[in-house]
């Protein structure tokens, strides 16, 4: 072990640490990058609300079935209840990343969630 | 008819050129046999041929064994001139560029492991930077930057190291392969 220590330089552990420190810096600033600014609430595929993710609030959106509730929170925001059989769009949790979408599709509501820059699903070219 | 007599002089340098690249594309091949939890993500066990080869023989030596077993590892493994050549490529040209910086730094402070860690920065650089502009015109490929940037400091280190300690040793084949 010591005789690979004697390998390295003075300079080679400046650039180790600096190395670091930059893989470190890159973590928030390519992980956060598009934040969560707002959510999209859609009922019946036409824009319901667009929701600020800064304060809390709660809404409720009505389907074909009854009440979607919305739950806002800053950063993120999720389905708390759903009347539809199945539940995907609340066993999903919370979003937090743009692009993320939960869709109750039997109230015919989703929940996505946006940034500053619009995140695609997939392209095709 | 008249006979005409081609004759190709190899040079003591073109042998050598020829045996380390035969060496790099050996290491290609080990590290393409290596399990990648992501592709992308690769030890690059043949850039401590290309920095051996840097701090040995020089610069344009080093661009020669590295193009040449990025063209015969790509053969050999089949993906000559689809989208991982020019990923390869790309990253190879800006990692060689930036050796062709950092070995005119001093020496006795920075050895073969501050070297291998900038190359290997430099190559996920040309790497990201060439997927960005031609293979996912999204900024989404920057979402891979950390985890290609802790591969490239955690590989560059390792591979910095092998090459340090062949250099150092002197076990290592004489100059004149």
């Amino acid at each position: 072990m010591s005789s690979w220590l004697a390998l390295l330089r003075p300079g080679d552990w400046l650039v180790i640490l600096g190395s670091a420190l930059l893989v470190g810096l890159s973590l928030p600033t390519f992980w956060q990058g598009g934040m969560a600014d707002k959510a999209i609430i859609r009922q019946e595929g036409k824009v319901f609300a667009e929701v600020d993710l800064r304060n809390k609030r709660q809404l409720v959106v009505a389907g074909p079935l009854g009440m979607t509730q919305i739950q806002i929170e800053p950063g993120r925001a999720r389905v708390l209840s759903d009347p539809g059989p199945r539940q995907y769009c609340v066993k999903q949790g919370w979003l937090m990343r743009p692009g993320e979408i939960a869709i109750c599709a039997p109230n015919r509501v989703s929940l996505q969630i946006a940034g500053r820059t619009k995140v695609y699903d997939s392209l095709s070219y | 008819m008249t006979h005409s007599v081609i004759e190709l002089r190899v040079t003591a340098e073109d042998r050598r050129v020829a045996w380390l690249a035969t060496a790099a594309v050996g290491l290609s091949l080990v590290d393409a046999a290596i399990p990648s939890p992501l592709p992308g993500i690769k030890p690059g066990l043949a850039n401590i041929i290309t920095l051996i080869v840097l701090l040995r023989y020089g610069w344009g030596t080093a661009v020669w064994v590295s193009g040449l077993r990025i063209l015969a590892a790509s053969l050999l493994l089949g993906y000559f001139l689809a989208p991982g050549f020019f990923l390869s490529l790309a990253g190879a040209s800006l990692s060689l560029l930036t050796l062709g910086l950092a070995r005119h730094l001093p020496a006795r402070w920075f050895g073969p492991v501050s070297l291998s860690i900038l190359a290997a920065f430099a190559h996920i650089g040309g790497q990201l930077l060439l997927a960005r502009v031609w293979l996912i015109p999204h900024d989404g490929v920057f979402l891979l930057t950390p985890l290609f940037a802790a591969a490239a400091l955690v590989f560059g280190t390792l591979n910095g190291l092998i090459a340090a300690k062949l250099l150092a040793d002197s076990a290592l084949p004489p100059a004149h392969v």
